[in-house]
This record gives C-alpha cells, sequence and structure tokens, in this order.
C-alpha cells in the first residue's frame, strides 16, 4: 500500500472549528446584547437562569479560545507536522481518541458552564474531572504530534513544528500546575493554593495561555501558511529561529502584569512589566518576517482574499503585542485596568489575529481536504474578508473610547476628595458603545455564517481525500 | 545556595545561551542549511509545483 497521509482527522477538526466558531461567537453575541439589555433573557422561565451573563461569559471564552481556536490548531497542527516531516501521524487510533476526547471535554463544557459549575479560575473554569480528562487528551495529542516529528522522512524539523511543539509542552505544563485542586465533591474543588500565591499562579497560567495558546501556535499557523498561500519561502527562516527562542525565554515572566496594585508583590509588578515590554521585540520581529514574505509579490494582495485574510491577521498581531507591552505599564495599567479597553484589546487579539490567520488558514485547506481546487466561491471570501475586518475595527474601536472613558470617570474627584461619577453613571456612559461593540461583533458572527455556507458548498462539490500522497524520499 | 543566587545563575546562563543561538542562527556556514529549512513546505508535494509570481 501507497503511503498517505492521514487528513480524517485534519478534516475532523477543520468542520468543527467552524461548529464551534459559530456557536462560540454566538455566545459572545448574546452576551454583548445582554449588556445593553440585561433583561433580554430574563422571561425564558426555567431557562432563563442557564442564560444568564454570569454563566455564559466563561462559556462564550471556552468556546471560542478551547472549541474554536483549539480546534484550529488541532487541524493545522497535525496538518503541517504530517506535511513538513513527509510522513503519517503515529497512529490513527490515537488521532481519533485525541479528536473524539476533545469533543467530549467541549460538550462537557456547554453543559456544566451554564449549570453554573465553575472553578472560578478565568479560562481554566472547568471543575476537576473536566481537567483530568483535558490532561489525557492533551497528553495523547503530546504523544501523537511528538511521534510524528520522530518517525518523520526529513532532516530538518520545519520552524512551524517548533512553534506548534512548543505550545503542546506548555500548554500541558500550564494546564496541570493551574489545575491542581482539592475535590471536594465530584462538581465542586478548591485550588492548591492560597491568597495571592493562587492569584499568581492563576495568571501566570492565564497569562501563558494568550502567549502559548493563543500567540505561540497560531504563529506555528502562520509559518506554514503564509508561505504556502503566497507560493513562497518565509522571508527569513534564520529570523524565525530568533523569534521562537525570543518568545519562549520572554513570554513566562509576563503574567504579573495583569496583577498590578494588588497584594502581588511590587517586584513581582515591576518584572511582569519589564518583560511584557521586552515581548515586543520578538512580536514585532514575527510580524515582519509573516508580512515581509510576500515582498516582491504584494500585487497577489490585491487578488487572493485568503492572503488578505493572512496578512491582515498579522497587522492585528503587530497592533495588540505593541498594544499589550503599552497596557503593561503601570501607569497606563492604572487607568486601563477592569476598563473595557481591556476587553477591546483581548478581541483585537482573538478576532483579528487569532480568528483572521484560523479563517484563512482554512480558506486553503479545506479544498485540498476535499479534493477541490479551490473555495465555492472566492467572491464569498472577499465578501466574509471585508465583514470580518469591518466588524473587528467597530467592536475594538468601540472598547477603546468606552474603556477610557471608564476609567477616566473612575478616577475623577471632586476639590474635597469625593468621586465626581457614580459608578451607574459610568455604566449609563457606555451604552452607546456596547451597541457599536454588539454591530461589529455581530458582523463577525455573519462572516462565519457566511464561511459555514461557502465551505457546505465546496465539500458537496467534492469528495474527501482520503488518499494524498507521501512524496518518496527527498533531501534535505 | 539562596534563591536570589540561583535566579541570577540562570538568568546569566539563559541570556548567554540566547546569544549563543543568535550566533547559530545567524552564522554564515549554516545560510544555506536554513535556506533549504525555509523550502520545506514546498518539498512535500511532488505534484505541486510552487506557485510563479
Amino acid at each position: 500500500m501507497e503511503a498517505t497521509y492521514n487528513y480524517k482527522v485534519v478534516r475532523q477538526f477543520a468542520i468543527m472549528t467552524i461548529v464551534w466558531g459559530i456557536v462560540g461567537m454566538l455566545v459572545g453575541v448574546l452576551i454583548a446584547a445582554q449588556l445593553i439589555w440585561p433583561d433580554l433573557t430574563k422571561d425564558l422561565g426555567p431557562l432563563a437562569p442557564f442564560l444568564s451573563y454570569g454563566r455564559l461569559r466563561p462559556l462564550h471564552t471556552n468556546a471560542v479560545i478551547f472549541a474554536f481556536g483549539g480546534s484550529a490548531l488541532f487541524a493545522t497542527s497535525l496538518y503541517v507536522v504530517q506535511r513538513t516531516c513527509q510522513t503519517r501521524v503515529l497512529s490513527d487510533g490515537l488521532a481519533s481518541f485525541v479528536f473524539w476526547g476533545w469533543q467530549l471535554v467541549i460538550l462537557l463544557a456547554a453543559i456544566t458552564l451554564p449549570m453554573g459549575y465553575t472553578s472560578s479560575k478565568e479560562y481554566a473554569e472547568l471543575e476537576w474531572p473536566i481537567d483530568i480528562l483535558i490532561a489525557v487528551v492533551w497528553v495523547a495529542y503530546g504523544v501523537l504530534f511528538f511521534g510524528t516529528v520522530i518517525k518523520r522522512k526529513t532532516k530538518h524539523i520545519y520552524v512551524a513544528n517548533w512553534f506548534f511543539g512548543a505550545y503542546i509542552i506548555t500548554i500541558a505544563l500550564l494546564h496541570i500546575v493551574n489545575s491542581a485542586e482539592l475535590p471536594v465533591t465530584m462538581t465542586k474543588s478548591y485550588s492548591a493554593y492560597a491568597g495571592v500565591h493562587d492569584a499568581m499562579v492563576q495568571w501566570w497560567y492565564g497569562h501563558n495561555a494568550v502567549g502559548f495558546f493563543l500567540t505561540t501556535a497560531f504563529l506555528g499557523m502562520m509559518y506554514y501558511f503564509i508561505p504556502k498561500q503566497a507560493g513562497r519561502p518565509i522571508f527569513s527562516y534564520r529570523l524565525s529561529i530568533v523569534h521562537f527562542w525570543a518568545l519562549n525565554f520572554i513570554y513566562m515572566w509576563a503574567g504579573p502584569h495583569h496583577l498590578m496594585y494588588t497584594a502581588l508583590p511590587d517586584w513581582a509588578q515591576s518584572l511582569g512589566m519589564v518583560f511584557s515590554l521586552m515581548l515586543i521585540a520578538p512580536s514585532w520581529g514575527g510580524m515582519m518576517n509573516g508580512i515581509m514574505t510576500l515582498s516582491g509579490a504584494w500585487h497577489k494582495l490585491r487578488t487572493d482574499p485568503i492572503l488578505k485574510f493572512l496578512i491582515t491577521a498579522m497587522s492585528f498581531y503587530g497592533m495588540s503585542t505593541f498594544e499589550g507591552p503599552m497596557m503593561s505599564v503601570k501607569t497606563v495599567n492604572a487607568l486601563s485596568h477592569y476598563t473595557e479597553w481591556t476587553v477591546g484589546h483581548v478581541h483585537s487579539g482573538a478576532l483579528g489575529w487569532v480568528a483572521m490567520i484560523s479563517i484563512g488558514s482554512l480558506y486553503h485547506l479545506i479544498p485540498r481536504l476535499f479534493g477541490r481546487e479551490e473555495m465555492f466561491s472566492i467572491k464569498l471570501i472577499n465578501t466574509h474578508f471585508w465583514m470580518s475586518t469591518i466588524g473587528v475595527v467597530l467592536y475594538i474601536a468601540a472598547l477603546w473610547i468606552a474603556g477610557v472613558a471608564q476609567g477616566l470617570m473612575w478616577r475623577a474627584t471632586n476639590t474635597d476628595g469625593t468621586l465626581t461619577y457614580s459608578f451607574a453613571q459610568s455604566v449609563n456612559a457606555m451604552y452607546p458603545f456596547y451597541t457599536i461593540r454588539l454591530i461589529g461583533g455581530g458582523l463577525f458572527f455573519a462572516g462565519m455564517l457566511l464561511m459555514a455556507y461557502n465551505v457546505w458548498k465546496t465539500i458537496a462539490a467534492g469528495k474527501a481525500v482520503n488518499d494524498a500522497r507521501i512524496p518518496e524520499a527527498v533531501a534535505a | 545556595m539562596d534563591a536570589g543566587l540561583l535566579g541570577s545563575i540562570v538568568t546569566v546562563v539563559f541570556f548567554i545561551l540566547f546569544i549563543a543561538i543568535l550566533v547559530w542562527a545567524f552564522y554564515r556556514g549554516n545560510k544555506k542549511k536554513f535556506e533549504d529549512a525555509g523550502n520545506l513546505p514546498f518539498q512535500e508535494d511532488a505534484d505541486e509545483v510552487r506557485k510563479p509570481d
């Protein structure tokens, strides 16, 4: 039998990326609407508690990060590792286990979070039995990925795999350390850490989840799909090596910037700020590397909406990795923390960078997985691109203004030292911005529906590829 | 050895390690090797040729 790639697991995860993207973003649109109309779901009788903001918010974050982003990463990492190592995945059975295991985690999250079961740690809300399942699936994924790298036919390990590898190892470490907890019942546990230590462990986890899940891993995507879609190798392979190691050396210590002006020792806060500022260098180096890959072929950007997605994602990556370090500066943080600015910053990263690089990569991937030359409609990709871009810009611009206004209102004092504004007044000032945010988010969500239609038509016209041939021995 | 000293040593070792990585990445003798590595995504499929610019 001729050696072939395992496209089945890639296909499964690719389809679920779109499904969970739609679900996760729909929940996001719903809670954005609840901020404008708090009574939106109040009259739904017995359903109301399950649809309350406090329960849906973690459902939204978990769904978009781990279900949508996670599936996109499983799909692309398993595709890229096979193709750049020129070998089939280590084990088809293990690949199926990783797929179904991860879907079970998502399903359990979708049930337990609306029921109110939570460990209360941000981005790590799931209770201990699910935490154990995540650890098992993740270790299986690690074995699958590294096992495939080990049995590679190429001499060199392509840089994208380095990024994916760092992400897999780091997420295992973060998840296991931060999820150390004492179970009381099946659905309730207490953190193994107390007080400020708990806060520091949580944000060491939380920021590195941003650093290694939402950044390093998606950079792995960037290092494969931008060169492929542009039809030319990465601008500087050597820069990509420096990019990789610089990110890994620095990211681990940026977490304390989430705990400015708290009980965390001052030196730790300063350390977090300094490391956050240093991160600008590797982040921008990586961004340049991605964008400059197009140098000499800029005209392709005019005609290829997939490249537009990928390159715009790099621009948002550059923008949010500049904004982040600025927000970690103590004096800026004094204004920005706990305001809508933070939410805007997260979405410039999550929608502008993470979602757009994933969408671009999927548009590249889907036709190849279903034996088509290209997507059903290139025009619809272009429409999707503009909906996404306008959506993100509306979203983040609204929350910048909202956040700064909020911060200024909170800190304003009268000459006698009393507060100028009550909290309710600052909430009231948010309405117009919440409305613009809802429109922006709704536009981005609608774009995903358009993508689902385009993918559906592509699949309907195509046929699942299960015989993608692995080329015979090659040099280098 | 206290934690402060250990932390200082680790910081210096990591810094030197990073400089070593920089030198390795930009060492002239490795140029060809890394350029070949950069072409890996295009060598993967015999049927797929690089798109002309």
